[in-house]
């Protein structure tokens, strides 16, 4: 009452009064909006200078190791004793070792992540599904060392009653263990692919008499085909530069890996225990933690890159 | 085709009996359904295993004296003081680094970014950083911080390793939350007189905060469990002293001495203690385990809650 009172007689007077925003306010408010734009800015250009760093790092060390060793033993050579009295450093022996474990979670992970993903995607219902994600996601939290705790002293000893020649540091468990831990990851991004085929396929299928299983094996699948893909070749870039479960349960021998039952050890395994010793800044066995680092940091890129070009190709197709 | 079949006399069409085929399709389907939910029995089954693991192995051996004596030779003897204190501190360290660049980068990419080759750049070179494994951070950290910057392996650099590994996960989180307000609010927003950075702090980042809040938890939950990095950048693993504590009697009352200071955390000391091969000490392993899972799925566990109240409501 009081504030229309005051309104009228604001009115009636005749007085000129500016409503709108001071145009000290104004410049103001333009100044504080440019300011915080280059902020935001700065710290999303910060993720570029990261990579930049990544790749500093790791170049200018590895170049350091290259000036000693040349690429060709690096590439060619068959046995991994940087620390002997006659170093030699053939990485495809760590090459090995990630590969291996690498593919056995892959052989745990793919078929069950695909079953997995289609089940989500095609056959639970919305209830099912809120209670089958949380669940996956709290598989994905768990920390890796304690994958890697539960590969070494739980399972190996399992293992070894029904798997006469397993010794206790090999690379079946590891990677099992490995599989596991992609599982979420896999089957969250093949889901994702999925239930981004159009509904129109799927009824289109059903109309045709399709059943579900049908359905999912010559629409969806087909039709998700490249995020499927993507999602494998994002689990196989996970599990190789997957690096605890492989330092706890695969051993530290560096060896051609033809026998999942024996432990050898992987590139990101080398890196763990190498960086537990004392390593002397700038010796050869210091470098050589920034060359197996750079193998391992090209192998994930491609694959990273694979499938980041995969996911983006079925993003434009639907 | 269609018009061969029409003209043949119905006696000499194929006969195909419907009913078997739709019972065929049906029982695959069953089948399929069950196999589906056989392989999430036995997904949830590892995970139940992995923490009755712990249980039966570890939760004997926590005790108030295990969180208050340092390591110790003796396995009895030995404690995780200045692991958990470590970890404490690394973690409101990453946490104050990572949480403010995160958001930061999310609101430029989501709301200011308009489509160019550097944004573009960003945008790819956010993706790649995220798949990034966690060791090569490690070695970045070692290769820049602790050797070019002469820092050493202190709690800032292992914050500030941390951080940087987190940072994607944030960063999506925030873009998610932006994404997912409805577009009435930033139309209010501008109605009302709002400029760009106004509507961002009073509208946009209020209604995001529970989406930002689930993935800074889901991220610090990353980095609590996170033991490469820190083995490579050179954390020590056995540590019998504390940083200096933050607070002190004498003016200003606080300092910030403990982040210059050597440090071990929980999931390092967790490891030492696999690899050495008394079986005392892997129950000590097993019951810093314990802890360290319990952390990480309460943590996890209250951001699928969050998620779940922020779903509901919207």
């Amino acid at each position: 009452m009081a504030y229309a009172q005051d309104l009228s007689a604001l009115l009636l007077s005749g007085e000129r009064r500016h409503f709108g925003a001071s145009p000290a306010f104004l410049k103001r408010r333009r100044l504080i909006g440019l300011v915080m734009r280059g902020i935001l800015f700065t710290a999303a250009a910060l993720s570029i200078f990261v990579t930049l760093g990544i790749v500093y790092v790791l170049v200018s060390e590895s170049a350091k190791f290259f000036a000693h060793v040349s690429i060709f033993d690096f590439l060619f050579d068959t046995e991994w004793t940087p620390v002997f009295e006659n170093p030699r450093f053939g990485i495809i022996t760590l090459i090995s070792g990630t590969f291996m474990s690498s593919l056995i979670a892959l052989m745990v992970a793919v078929p069950l992540g695909t079953i997995l993903a289609i089940y989500l995607s095609e056959y639970a219902n919305s209830r099912v599904r809120e209670i089958i994600k949380p669940c996956l996601e709290l598989l994905a939290g768990i920390p890796t060392v304690a994958f890697g705790y539960f590969a070494l002293l739980f399972l190996t000893p399992i293992f070894q009653i029904f798997i006469p020649g397993l010794s206790g540091f090999n690379l079946l468990v590891p990677g099992i263990v490995m599989g596991i831990m992609i599982l979420p990851y896999i089957v969250s991004v093949s889901e994702d692919a999925m239930r981004a085929v159009p509904a129109s396929l799927r009824e289109g299928a059903y109309a045709l008499g399709f059943s579900k299983l049908q359905t999912a094996l010559r629409v969806i699948i087909p039709g998700a085909f490249s995020g499927v893909t993507a999602a494998y070749i994002l689990g196989m870039s996970r599990a190789v530069g997957e690096t605890m479960v492989v330092a706890i349960a695969a051993g530290q021998q560096a060896r051609i890996a033809y026998n999942p039952l024996e432990g050898a050890a992987t590139i990101t395994a080398y890196i763990v225990q190498m960086s537990l010793g004392d390593l002397p800044h700038g010796s050869l066995a210091y470098l050589t933690i920034f060359a197996a680092g750079l193998t391992l940091f090209l192998m994930t890129f491609v694959f990273n890159i694979i499938a980041f070009w995969l996911r983006h190709k079925y993003r434009e197709v639907y | 085709m269609t018009d061969r079949t029409l003209q043949m006399p119905p006696s000499t069409m194929p006969r195909i009996d419907e009913r078997s085929l739709v019972q065929k399709a049906k029982r695959s389907d069953g089948c399929f359904e069950i196999v589906g939910l056989a392989v999430l029995v036995v997904s949830m089954f590892v995970l139940l295993a992995l923490i009755f693991d712990f249980m039966a192995d570890g939760l004997a051996r926590i005790d108030y004296n295990f969180l208050i004596n340092f390591p110790s030779r003796h396995p009895g003897q030995a404690g995780i003081l200045s692991a958990w204190v470590g970890t404490t501190m690394v973690m409101v360290t990453t946490t104050f680094l990572a949480v403010p660049l995160g958001v930061a980068a999310g609101i430029y990419l989501e709301e200011y970014a308009t489509k160019n080759l550097i944004n573009d750049l960003i945008e790819i070179n956010v993706t790649n950083l995220a798949g990034v494994p966690s060791i090569i951070y490690g070695l970045l950290a070692l290769g820049l911080f602790v050797q070019t910057l002469g820092l050493g392996e202190i709690v800032l650099v292992a914050g500030m390793t941390l951080a940087l590994l987190i940072l994607p996960i944030i960063i999506v989180a925030t873009r998610e939350a932006l994404r997912s307000i409805p577009l009435e609010i930033r139309e209010a927003a501008y109605g009302l007189g709002a400029d760009k950075w106004q509507a961002i702090r009073m509208y946009l980042l209020p209604a995001a905060r529970p989406g930002i809040l689930t993935g800074a938890i889901v991220g610090m939950s990353r980095a609590i469990g996170e033991t490469a990095p820190l083995i490579t950048i050179g954390a020590l693993t056995f540590i019998a002293f504390l940083p200096p504590a933050p607070i002190q009697l004498e003016f200003p009352f606080i300092n910030f001495d403990w982040l210059f200071s050597p440090f071990t955390a929980m999931p390092i000391q967790m490891f030492n203690w696999i690899s050495r091969p008394q079986a005392g000490f892997h129950i000590n392993a097993a019951a810093t385990g314990l802890i360290l899972l319990a952390m990480t799925l309460l943590m996890n566990g209250f951001a699928i809650w969050l998620r779940y109240r922020i779903r509901s409501k919207q």
